[in-house]
């Protein structure tokens, strides 16, 4: 090399910042937040329920002491980016200083809650390798103004780059939102889950709030109409009302989750996933950290030929739904977006699987089954000790058919192969996941083989990385077969334990 | 595939016993207490009490000796591989070349054992692969053969 004999030259350093503050605004975007989660209560509080002294100190008393808690922890943090490290101070009781290397710096997510959108601001989360076991742990400014927010992420993920210049690299388009996805909203069990919530919250408002669901007279009247009219009658009724009810919460939900999803790719190896109406979302992976990708089926979703495509990516942030690179929406798309992400000509996920042996069927089976009929038994055996009522354990008699379905639909999912630089296994029913993991993302084996197992003859072998769940398991496949995709997936780890 | 090669100190044996004698002891010597001393105790509580018993002794005599057949461990060049559980076994294998940090651990029971584990730690979510009950010289000669291979290794080992 000629370069030993010119003077070696002075490495670029960025000039040490100093500390920054957030922005100023959040001292009143970030109790607007809060206030705006707690509207519904202050309504009621106000026009709803009796009006007590207590009541509306009590409720002066949360909003001062949130504007409160807003400033203070606007006073108390700061940050700043030196050439190596990213550091930030915070805390009102306990101070926190937390400092983390830029070079370990994997992925960047900017959310905008509505409040932070009225005024131009997004909290900007930092993710590293480090899996976070609590949420929290990784820097989190809340928040900056959507420049600040966007130079960041430049400035996080392309390291050379000078910290001042703001220039868009330039970007293709993976896949955008189409209109005609939203018919897989409903097949989420997502619009259910709403419901219960919104319900759970409303009882314990009104109980909160000693209010009489009998003094309004829709209630009472409906009241009246179910403890009248014939069971025949209000179940069909009630099941309609609920799956409208589902139908609507769920598109609603999809809505504010995924209006505007955009998935792009960066000239600076990085993959962009913007979505959200109220609260936007854009969280970017560093393709260099991505190891693969997750194809989720729930039941409903597989029926109607949908999929859910997520990240499996070093340093995501698993609370928050930052992995998802696809949301509900056809199945030949989320094989697109699979090549198109992974870089290959056709999606891993869509590889012929091999079966696993009868063996499994039958362990399927009984770990299905056997829940439901223990669940028959102790209820037969309450009607017959304790007097519960008979048809308690009559109806639970039909899980037990249904369990055998779930039972042979999940043996007939179980499926793992190897292509040319992924593993691909799929496992579940109610959820069916496949998961294609490049195989040079694989740190390490877990086998395990419970007592049933080794009778039958068979092992789960669970792939370890430092992505996503940080293990993907193939289960119940035959001992030589399980060997085999181990030593083939990553040569020479496991061949010298093999016996010859 | 075959075993590790190397079994764990005999005096794991006893270390599992003494775990597994303290905790029986106090679900045993707990509902004891109930029975003995309660005004009135239930009579369900003499059944759960005797059929701890019986279990204990039964975990306490068989677990400790089946856990020893089963808890092998060795390293490599480049790996490390280990097997664990009785009922249920776990092998584990991990490269050398992932590994970030090796240490060891020595509760109270194992000091008085003179006993280590030996906790080998990689990027995974998965959790560590442990390898318990070593001889307390044989712990410190595989942290500081890891230690010297895994600083030979460049890389964050994701």
């Amino acid at each position: 090399m000629t370069q030993s004999t010119l003077p070696a030259a002075p490495e670029f350093v960025e000039p040490a910042q100093e500390w920054g503050r957030l922005d100023a605004r959040m001292i009143v975007v970030r109790p607007l937040n809060e206030l705006l989660g707690l509207l519904p209560l202050l309504f009621a509080l106000v026009v709803v329920g009796n009006v007590e002294t207590w009541r509306v100190v009590i409720g002066v008393g949360t909003v001062g002491l949130i504007v409160a808690y807003g400033l203070l922890s606007w006073l108390t943090t700061k940050y700043r980016i030196t050439d190596t490290q990213v550091e930030l101070h915070k805390g009102v009781l306990f101070r926190q200083r937390r400092a983390i290397p830029r070079d370990r710096i994997r992925t960047v997510d900017l959310t905008a809650k509505l409040g932070h959108r009225l005024f131009g601001l997004a909290a900007v989360r930092v993710g590293t390798g480090q899996q976070e076991r609590t949420p929290g742990e990784g820097v989190l400014l809340d928040a900056v103004t959507a420049t600040e927010a966007d130079r960041l992420r430049q400035v996080f993920l392309h390291r050379p780059a000078v910290a001042e210049a703001v220039q868009e690299v330039e970007e293709t388009p993976i896949s955008r939102l189409d209109n005609r996805w939203y018919r897989y909203a409903p097949l989420s069990l997502s619009g259910l889950l709403s419901i219960a919530v919104m319900v759970g919250f409303g009882m314990n408002l009104a109980n909160e709030l000693d209010f009489e669901f009998s003094d309004v007279a829709v209630v009472r009247q409906v009241f009246g109409w179910l403890t009248h009219a014939d069971w025949t009658a209000v179940i069909p009724v009630a099941a309609a009302l609920v799956l409208v009810l589902s139908v609507l919460a769920s598109l609603v939900a999809y809505l504010l989750q995924n209006h505007a999803y955009r998935l792009t790719r960066h000239a600076d190896g990085t993959l962009r996933v913007r979505r959200g109406l109220l609260t936007t979302r854009s969280v970017s992976i560093e393709e260099q950290r991505l190891r693969g990708v997750a194809l989720h089926e729930p039941l409903l979703l597989r029926a109607g030929r949908g999929a859910r495509l997520t990240a499996v990516s070093t340093g995501l942030n698993r609370q928050a739904n930052s992995s998802l690179l696809l949301p509900p929406a056809p199945r030949p798309e989320a094989d697109r977006v699979t090549a198109a992400v992974l870089r290959v000509p056709t999606a891993p996920t869509t590889a012929r699987l091999r079966p696993h042996p009868p063996q499994a069927r039958t362990r399927r089976l009984i770990r299905a089954v056997l829940p439901a009929v223990a669940l028959t038994a102790a209820l037969l055996t309450l009607t017959l000790t304790a007097a519960w009522p008979e048809w308690l354990w009559i109806t639970s008699t039909a899980l037990i058919p249904l369990s055998v379905l779930i039972g042979l639909d999940r043996y007939r999912n179980l499926g793992h192969t190897l292509t040319d630089r992924y593993l691909v296994t799929r496992s579940g029913s109610l959820d069916r996941r496949t998961i294609a993991l490049r195989r040079t993302g694989i740190v390490g084996w877990k086998i395990t083989r419970t007592l049933f197992q080794r009778r039958a003859g068979l092992l789960s072998i669970t792939a370890i990385t430092a992505a996503g769940n940080g293990g993907y398991t193939v289960p119940d496949i035959a001992e030589p077969d399980g060997l085999a995709l181990a030593d083939t997936a990553v040569p020479d780890l496991l061949r010298q334990f093999l016996t010859p | 595939m075959r075993a590790p090669a190397n079994l764990v100190s005999k005096r794991a044996i006893i270390q599992w016993t003494l775990q597994a004698v303290i905790g029986w002891a106090v679900v045993v010597v707990g509902q004891g207490l109930v029975v003995l001393l309660a005004d009135a105790p239930p009579g369900w509580l003499r059944v759960t009490l005797a059929v701890s018993a019986v279990v204990g002794v039964v975990h306490v005599l068989v677990m400790p000796r089946w856990r020893y057949r089963v808890h092998r461990w060795e390293t490599t060049g480049d790996a490390v591989f280990t097997r664990s559980g009785w009922i249920n076994e776990e092998w584990r294998l991990a490269p050398v070349s992932r590994i970030q940090t090796v240490d060891t651990a020595r509760g109270p029971l194992q000091q008085l054992l003179k006993l280590a584990t030996v906790t080998v730690t990689t990027a995974s979510a998965q959790g560590p692969v442990k390898i318990a009950g070593l001889d307390e010289d044989v712990a410190a000669r595989i942290v500081d053969e890891l230690a010297a291979t895994t600083q030979a290794t460049p890389g964050d080992a994701t």
